[in-house]
């Protein structure tokens, strides 16, 4: 059959050929992968020379402090900068975010004062003009939320019961669906957002309004899209003839994302299955050889590895580090029931020993029972010496979100181009649970943020009375922190429109609008001291509860144990009804996660002591995870306390952040080369977790 | 009936195969200079726990087990033999794979009640793993408190019987690190078919901290831990000597 399109001989036509549809292209096409890693392979003299190369400038950055270099005078945009290169005569894939590796481009739109505090921090001052234009006459995304909050929600914001708002930086947690790019070309993908903006309704609504503004914009970053790759010698009009120009096609895509936008979170989506497709038909053709075709991954992943964005010590220090979350989903299964583990799944993975561990891209693999063993196996060998494997549990998530999402930032699944997000940071539960105590007034500030509640003065606790009274408070905490994102997101796509991402979107989006919970455990341990134990409140001059004196046991969540476990469930279910009673920006649907996997450290300082026995300042559990230490039955009880919290209350995810040495894994290596979740495939003759039988023995 | 316990842990993966879910057992009558939990020492204290809350606990999160099973360590759990035996009862009416990691101290040679039970119990047992000391008697009264003629005598006795072992044996540098006593313990396992596994550890010092907590001098303070690789070398000498001893007594076989 002859396809519009020379680039797509070979393919097996299906819904994909005729709409934009990655997800049909990828159905009818992949090959499921079942073998080991015995094909793989090493990194070529290139891949090692442009590595060194990489190593020695991340050296000289650290030396420099954090920042080798940051753009102070152009703003950036998809065609901001020419193009930049390693060494041009080496990379097989090409692209920088500036004119060359390693300099931060400024990006104004979020906030011009966050941009120049940036620059500033590391030594470096905005041209004068550009700080002149955005505070004069462009204004940007954080002037326009805080022309518009209230005092309540300024109050919630400095003592950090509402905390890492997205209202001073880019929201991030959006993903372009990259592999249009590559799969239909710039041209086709025009066409069709062209046909959407003539199909929009006539009569014109604000929304309408916004619709059409909205898709000429994303009309206008796909041409510049394609000009950024001319820029690169490319002409990514046409879809991608190979594998090396698919890569290169799907990375410009991302680029150009990442020269538009500094969001919070950039990822990249669900890739490497997609670009196995044409891996296997340039395999077949004699096209590329498998080790050039590790080549280019070695080298779009160093890109990845490579991506900078300029920003304060304070977002470092919320997110502990300088992370880009350029999250990639591996694997999962099919809703026919096929795994998705192809070839190219292990070269993502294979890089961590081509080019060694790294955090970042952020490798997550979905797992399943039903991927093929082998690679299992692999994955574990790879999680073992690499310690930079993330897994999200896809037999989960696929009831949700089918077979082509992938997993922004951390944990938050979403359909690729079908579903977006709202990020909304989170709600500090622990120190609402202190406002209950106290009637709204602050642990730490002593000021009124909550409402003027009667405060609780007894001695000691009541479960009864702190419940109804937390209850209330939470409520309160909901409404205000639901309207702070309604107003962040407002302007977000206001003055911070991220157009290139929608771009690589359908035209009907779903939106997510994800809220957040931090301090969970606290709160399940506060309330179950409270209920199981003596809690005796210690107050201060004023009046003011700052302390709590606990008497006696109770059970600790961590420990597979209901009388607790059900408390921490319950919390999670409330909050989030609370949260759904509030009206949410643009029709989105209120998601909310437990994953605060670094900001713990934060808000807990920011936070009072707690009847948990925990004392002030000290910091919460990351995630869902139970408090340190509190866990005393063994990781198996761990998980399962968590596994009982609420997916369907906690749609954005969950997440457990588990440290294990690996000797406690077991004797060998391969003990963990069974199922993760957590069939050890033991108790066969050949399980390296006995040690070493003595089979074969007496026939020597 | 309650057993004095003193802790589980949900995630065990070095106490059998697969993973398991281990219970500590409070009270144990040896002490072993290295032990690295002199908190499960004192009999009669611990967590008073019925077989049934095990049961129930581990049911709760049976997939996570489902190629492990639950291991009885300690402490000495046949000090606690009555509740073992029912603990393994509900094990074997529920088809979950039983292991104990003892020393085999309890055991004296002879009719008794209480070989009466241990019979009923190995009956219900799918894997020992029993922890030789030393194998020279002495030797092993210096380092445990006790002589260890019961402990192979037991071991015998887990021959007869037939139950699968795997026999466990820490390298203490200055105490097991005699190569004439390594080829010693190697002889002495060549007579026992049914042992499956050899598992020989390095000492470590992991467990200083909870002699500094109970008050207790820690006996071997100085000696360092021993490198991995050492222990597996002294795993080759036992080995060596186990197929030496099997070839003799093949050989003394063909001869009648």
């Amino acid at each position: 059959m002859a396809y519009k399109y020379e680039a797509w001989e070979g393919f097996e036509a299906g819904t994909w050929t005729r709409e934009i549809n990655v997800r049909s292209f990828i159905r009818h096409n992949y090959t499921p992968y079942n073998g080991d890693e015995a094909f793989l392979a090493g990194p070529t003299q290139n891949t090692l020379d442009l590595w060194e190369q990489v190593s020695q400038l991340s050296k000289e950055e650290r030396e420099h402090g954090g920042v080798l270099d940051m753009d102070t005078e152009i703003i950036s945009t998809i065609t901001s900068h020419g193009p930049g290169y390693l060494n041009k005569d080496k990379e097989t894939i090409v692209g920088f975010q500036t004119d060359k590796p390693f300099k931060r481009a400024l990006m104004p739109y979020g906030g011009i004062r966050m941009a120049e505090k940036a620059c500033k921090d590391n030594g470096y001052t905005v041209d004068p003009k550009i700080s002149e234009f955005f505070t004069v006459h462009r204004k940007t995304h954080n002037a326009g939320v805080f022309d518009v909050y209230t005092p309540e929600m300024r109050a919630c914001r400095s003592s950090h019961i509402i905390t890492g708002l997205p209202d001073a930086y880019g929201r991030g947690r959006i993903i372009g669906d990259y592999r249009r790019v590559a799969l239909y070309g710039i041209e086709r993908l025009i066409e069709d957002k062209m046909e959407q903006k003539e199909t929009t309704r006539s009569a014109m609504y604000s929304k309408v309004i916004r619709e059409r503004e909205e898709l000429s914009e994303q009309i206008r970053a796909l041409q510049d899209l394609a000009k950024m790759a001319a820029s690169y010698g490319f002409d990514i009009m046409k879809p991608a003839k190979n594998v090396k120009e698919a890569i290169q096609w799907l990375y410009f895509g991302y680029l150009g994302a990442i020269k538009e936008q500094n969001g919070a979170a950039m990822s990249l989506g669900r890739t490497s299955t997609f670009l196995d497709i044409y891996a296997e038909r340039d395999l077949a053709n004699g096209t590329f050889t498998e080790s050039e075709i590790q080549e280019m991954v070695d080298h779009f992943i160093m890109k990845l590895r490579m991506v900078k964005f300029a920003r304060t010590p304070e977002y470092n220090a919320l997110f502990s580090g300088d992370p880009q979350w350029v999250t990639e989903s591996i694997g999962g299964v099919a809703i026919d029931g096929r795994h998705m583990v192809t070839k190219m799944s292990y070269r993502y993975l294979h890089t961590l020993q081509n080019l060694g561990p790294a955090p970042e891209p952020n490798l997550t693999v979905l797992w399943s029972e039903h991927l093929p063993e082998n690679f299992k196996r692999f994955c574990a060998k790879t999680s073992i010496e690499s310690s930079s494997v993330q897994y999200e549990n896809d037999d989960l998530m696929r009831f949700t979100h089918g077979d082509d999402y992938a997993i922004a930032c951390c944990v938050s699944s979403m359909r690729l181009g079908k579903e977006m997000q709202f990020f909304g940071a989170r709600a500090n539960l622990a120190k609402c649970l202190l406002y209950a105590i106290n009637g709204g007034v602050d642990e730490v500030s002593h000021k009124q943020v909550g409402p003027e509640f009667t405060p609780i003065t007894s001695e000691y606790l009541d479960y009864d009375e702190v419940m109804k009274k937390y209850d209330a408070m939470m409520r309160w905490l909901a409404e205000v922190y639901v309207n702070t994102l309604n107003v962040i997101h407002y302007m977000h796509d206001k003055y911070c429109y991220e157009k290139l991402q929608m771009a690589l979107h359908d035209k009907n989006v779903t939106r997510w609008f994800a809220t957040g919970i931090a301090g969970l455990s606290v709160v399940a341990d506060s309330l179950s001291a409270i209920k199981y134990a003596k809690v005796k409140v210690i107050r201060d001059e004023t009046g003011l509860a700052v302390d709590y004196q606990v008497e006696g046991e109770f059970p600790k969540y961590g420990n597979d144990d209901d009388r607790v476990d059900e408390i921490a469930t319950d919390i999670v279910h409330r909050f989030m009804e609370h949260v759904r009673k509030n009206h949410t920006y643009r029709d989105s649907i209120p998601t909310t996660s437990i994953l605060t996997i670094t900001s713990n450290v934060v808000y807990g300082k920011a936070t009072g002591s707690t009847p948990d026995g925990r004392k002030r300042g000290e910091a919460f559990a990351p995630g869902a995870n139970p408090m340190h230490r509190r866990d005393t039955h063994g990781a198996v009880a761990s998980m399962a306390s968590v596994a009982k919290l609420p997916f369907k209350d906690a749609q954005d995810g969950i997440s457990n952040t588990f440290t294990i040495i690996p000797g406690a894994l077991g004797k060998e290596d391969t003990i963990f080369a069974g199922d993760l979740e957590i069939d050890l495939d033991c108790c066969g003759d050949n399980c390296a977790a006995t040690p070493t039988l003595f089979e074969g023995m007496d026939r020597e | 009936m309650h057993g004095n316990i003193h802790s589980i842990e949900s995630f065990g993966t070095v106490d059998g195969p697969g993973l398991r879910f281990v219970v500590f057992m409070q009270g144990c009558p040896m002490r072993c200079k290295y032990c690295h939990n002199p908190d499960t020492w004192e009999a009669g204290k611990g967590n008073p726990m019925t077989a049934e809350e095990i049961i129930s606990q581990f049911e709760r999160n049976r997939a996570f087990y489902k190629n492990g099973g639950i291991t009885v360590t300690g402490g000495e759990p046949l000090l606690q033999i009555d509740f073992m035996l029912e603990l393994f009862r509900l094990c074997r009416e529920r088809q979950i794979h039983t292991c104990i990691d003892t020393s085999g101290i309890t055991y004296r040679e002879g009719e008794s009640a209480y070989n009466k039970k241990l019979d009923r119990l190995m009956g219900m047992t799918d894997l020992v793993m029993l922890d030789i000391k030393h194998i020279d008697p002495d030797a092993h009264r210096e380092l445990t408190g006790h002589g260890n003629e019961g402990i192979l005598a037991f071991a015998k006795y887990l021959a007869r019987r037939n139950i699968p072992v795997w026999i466990r044996h820490v390298i203490v540098p200055g105490i097991t690190d005699d190569v004439q006593e390594q080829q010693r313990l190697g002889r002495f396992i060549a007579h026992l078919p049914n042992v499956k596994a050899l598992d020989v550890l390095p000492y470590h010092t992991m467990g200083v901290n909870k002699y500094e907590k109970l008050g207790i001098p820690y006996p071997l303070a100085g000696v360092e831990a021993l490198p991995k690789q050492r222990a597996a070398e002294a795993r080759g000498v036992i080995l060596e000597s186990m197929k030496a001893e099997r070839m003799r007594m093949k050989q003394e076989a063909a001869r009648g």
